[in-house]
């Protein structure tokens, strides 16, 4: 897609094609000859998984569509017919609904590895900004397809989501009522859902375009962050990157299999498995794992807007990341004191994840009965969620800006093909840390 | 080294975490934990008994079917590959299984007069969708105390506990405490989820568990066996659990089954890849 091709008509049929629509040149540059840096590790085959499982969410998801009725009466047990009636029905909805799981592992493990690496950094932040597109799509997605089973938790899932657009001043009721289509959760909401369900996902397949557009302008960064300064430093993406994405799709399959065969209803939640009744409430109402984080945050501050504004804001600050990043050292290798903040930042993800799915009021440590500061108990799990959300923010806005400016990097190597030098286990003996290169 | 190893610890507490917060929602609750029970149809090779998956269908069908529908279940069901009436020679459309035909003889099933348009009642077939004891939902609330009996097609799938929670309610049921007022038509059992805390008399410690509308349906002697297994209250529990179990996912076999190809294909696949992987890049350093 840039730089100048390498591609060349191999017979007549393909010199006429590819001066009409260079359809063959186009695929030849972005999957088989594309130089891509030769010291990518195991964390650079998730994009090759996430676009695998994309496909697979669109494909299992259409075959679903064929059998699901979007309708109150009907949607739950119509799930339970394709799981019983319908041939391998059970598979395609067993990979449907563990895939969104792996889908978000997946995709966890691929912003990760941005973050750590500083692939979000110049020249590829439009890159990264399409990433976090492609995420709140996903978010959305993985939303309005809960709802469908129509079980307890999707209904009252749902209302709480939804809920929350009503805390907007003033024009918030008349939204929701607007979304819902009604005066509550109800029909109207669940085809709405499920059309919005179908449409998102190709949506997303349009934004991945984009980014793998953006991916092969920059080309691709690598774990030591420094540019690729000669073709040394490169193979061609086929066959070495095909058969390393190959076997660690394949190894991720086996994950996936394991939940899809033997732990089907692991990720889910039992109250699942029963029909929507918008007149009980079940006891705790939490979304999938996935989103307790962000649900934690929503919840760790009194007020519902204040909460609602955190919990937005904990994803656009991933949008201005770039700008928020100081440092001209990429990667993280390199930066040996950010490194702490990045692994206790990844903590402290796991831990709000905890916070989103206890109630607020549990106790942290069981038995002990703590100090009441504030409006709540000190070892209670509003406080942990709050200590946790500070940290969140304080990474990005204070930690990713204050560092960048403050801390001494480590030499960085000179290029790819010389990184063995100055790998941190090399540089640990104290070896000159080059203070020319600060900031 | 230490960098790999943060990493692979990275991967792990990802993996981990997803089954952990499921398992953590519901920790706050103040029930007992279900019974510790050992199923056959357990891990990942795991079968259903079908000698006790046969006893819990008479158990369903002579006692809980008179409160409890199961919607999502037909007669035909018990026939299937995986049931527990399957028979081979019947694998190509069950609804031809004599066993089956005649369990559902023995049932009444409300239907339309084709002919007159009148409300009548028929010998079942095994094509009827298992019988509802009650015509509407008022009907079965006014039965039973106001209390609605759940359908049980996926019950044991919509518990924490799943078949475990099942067995522990039905013998779960125990005198009440010292000290604690029970309303009329409520029952005090540990393993519901309940808050007992209103309902102990003042500075009596609270208990778990909580109240449930349905009168302790099984005793000794309630079911006879055919098989000759002793009719004892934790034995129709247990069996009736069973087939709760397979009602819930009667493709578990099929599932697991699939599965374990699917895995030798997957571990033989990756060993393949792996190997090439290797053998690409045997000349490039990196
Ligand atoms: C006399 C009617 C009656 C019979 C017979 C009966 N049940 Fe129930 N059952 C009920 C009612 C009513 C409820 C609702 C209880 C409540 O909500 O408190 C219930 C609830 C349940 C529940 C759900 C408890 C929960 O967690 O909400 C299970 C499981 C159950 N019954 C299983 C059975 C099984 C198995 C049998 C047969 C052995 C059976 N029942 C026989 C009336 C009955
Ligand atoms: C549907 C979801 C997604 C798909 C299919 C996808 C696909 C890909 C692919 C194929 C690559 C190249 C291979 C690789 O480096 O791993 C890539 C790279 C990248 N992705 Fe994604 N991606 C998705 C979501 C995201 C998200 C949510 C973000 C960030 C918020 C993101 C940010 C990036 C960045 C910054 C790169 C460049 C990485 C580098 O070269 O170091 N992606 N993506």
């Amino acid at each position: 897609m840039s730089g100048h091709s390498t591609y060349e008509p191999k017979n007549g049929f393909e010199r006429w094609l590819d001066t009409r629509l260079p359809l063959l040149r186009f695929a030849n540059d972005t999957i088989i000859t594309f130089p891509t840096p030769k010291n990518l590790n195991y964390w650079y085959t998730f994009g090759g998984i996430l676009s695998l499982m994309l496909g697979m969410q669109i494909v299992t998801g259409i075959i679903l569509a064929m059998h699901y009725v979007p309708h109150v009466d009907m949607a739950f047990n119509s799930v339970q017919r394709i799981k019983r009636d319908v041939n391998f029905g059970w598979l395609i909805q067993g990979l449907h609904a563990n895939g969104a799981s792996m889908f978000f592992l997946a995709v966890y493990i691929h912003m990760f590895r941005n973050l750590y690496y500083g692939s979000y950094k110049a020249p590829r932040e439009v890159l990264w900004i399409l990433g976090c597109v492609i995420y709140l799509l996903m978010i959305g997605t993985a939303f309005f397809g809960y709802v469908l089973p129509w079980g307890q938790m999707s209904f009252h899932g749902a209302v709480v989501i939804t809920n929350l657009i009503g805390a907007i001043p003033i024009v918030g009721h008349a939204i929701t009522t607007w979304l819902w289509g009604g005066f509550a959760v109800d029909d109207a909401t669940l085809n709405r859902f499920f059309s919005l369900h179908y449409l998102l996902p190709f949506m997303i397949a349009g934004v991945v375009g984009l980014h793998i557009w953006a991916l092969h302008v920059p080309g691709n960064n690598n774990p030591t962050g420094v540019n690729v300064t000669s073709t040394q430093d490169t193979v061609p993406f086929h066959p070495y990157y095909t058969v390393k994405d190959g076997f660690a799709i394949s190894v991720f399959l086996i994950l996936y299999a394991v939940f899809v065969f033997y732990l089907p209803d692991a990720l889910g939640d039992a109250a699942n498995y029963i029909q929507a009744n918008p007149l009980v409430t079940p006891q705790h109402i939490v979304p999938e794992w996935y989103l307790l984080p962000f649900y934690a945050i929503l919840r760790a501050v009194p007020n519902k807007l204040a909460g609602v504004i955190l919990m937005f804001g904990a994803i656009a600050t991933l949008f201005v990341l770039p700008w928020l990043d100081t440092s001209k050292v990429r990667s993280l290798r390199y930066r040996p004191t950010m490194r702490w903040y990045y692994f206790i930042f990844f903590l402290n993800c796991i831990v709000l994840g905890f916070c989103g799915a206890h109630a607020p009021d549990d106790l942290v440590i069981p038995g002990v009965s703590g100090l009441q500061l504030g409006d709540a108990n000190i070892n209670s799990f509003v406080w942990l969620s709050r200590i946790a959300a500070a940290y969140y923010f304080a990474y990005f806005w204070v930690i990713t800006p204050l560092m960048g400016l403050t801390e001494t990097p480590l030499a960085e190597p000179e290029s790819i093909s010389t990184p063995v030098l100055s790998h941190p286990a090399a540089m640990l003996a104290g070896a000159a840390a080059s203070p020319e290169k600060r900031g | 080294m230490l960098r790999k190893g943060f990493a692979l610890a990275a991967l792990g507490l990802a993996l981990l975490a997803g089954p952990l917060f499921a398992g953590q929602a519901l920790a706050a609750t103040t029930e007992a934990e279900p019974k510790d029970v050992h199923w056959s149809f357990e891990g990942p090779l795991g079968k259903f008994d079908k000698a006790q998956v046969q006893r819990g269908y008479k158990v369903y069908r002579e006692v809980c079917s008179s409160c409890h529908s199961m919607n999502l279940m037909y007669y035909r069901n018990l026939a299937q590959k995986g049931g527990p009436f399957f028979d081979p020679k019947y694998a190509e459309n069950p609804n031809d299984s004599p066993v089956v035909k005649s369990l559902a003889h023995d049932i009444q099933i409300k239907d339309i007069d084709s002919d007159t348009g009148d409300a009548i009642s028929r010998p079942g077939m095994p094509s009827d969708r298992f019988a509802n004891p009650f015509p509407n939902e008022p009907a079965a609330r006014a039965s039973n105390g106001g209390a609605l009996p759940p359908d049980l097609s996926v019950m044991a799938k919509a518990r924490e506990g799943g078949p475990a929670y099942v067995y522990s309610i039905l013998t779960g049921y125990t005198a009440p405490p010292k000290g604690m007022t029970v309303p009329a038509g409520k029952y005090y059992n540990p393993y519901m989820p309940g808050d007992m805390s209103s309902f102990m008399a003042k500075g009596m410690k609270v208990p778990e568990g909580g109240f449930i509308s349905m009168p302790p349906p099984l005793v000794d002697g309630k079911v006879t066996f055919d098989d000759g297994t002793k009719s004892t209250l934790q034995n129709q529990a247990r069996d009736v659990a069973a087939f709760l179990a397979w009602a819930a996912d009667p493709k578990a076999e099929e599932r697991k089954t699939f599965g374990f190809g699917a895995m030798i294909y997957l571990l033989i696949f990756s060993v393949l890849l792996y190997f090439s992987y290797k053998r690409i890049w045997k000349n490039v350093a990196h």
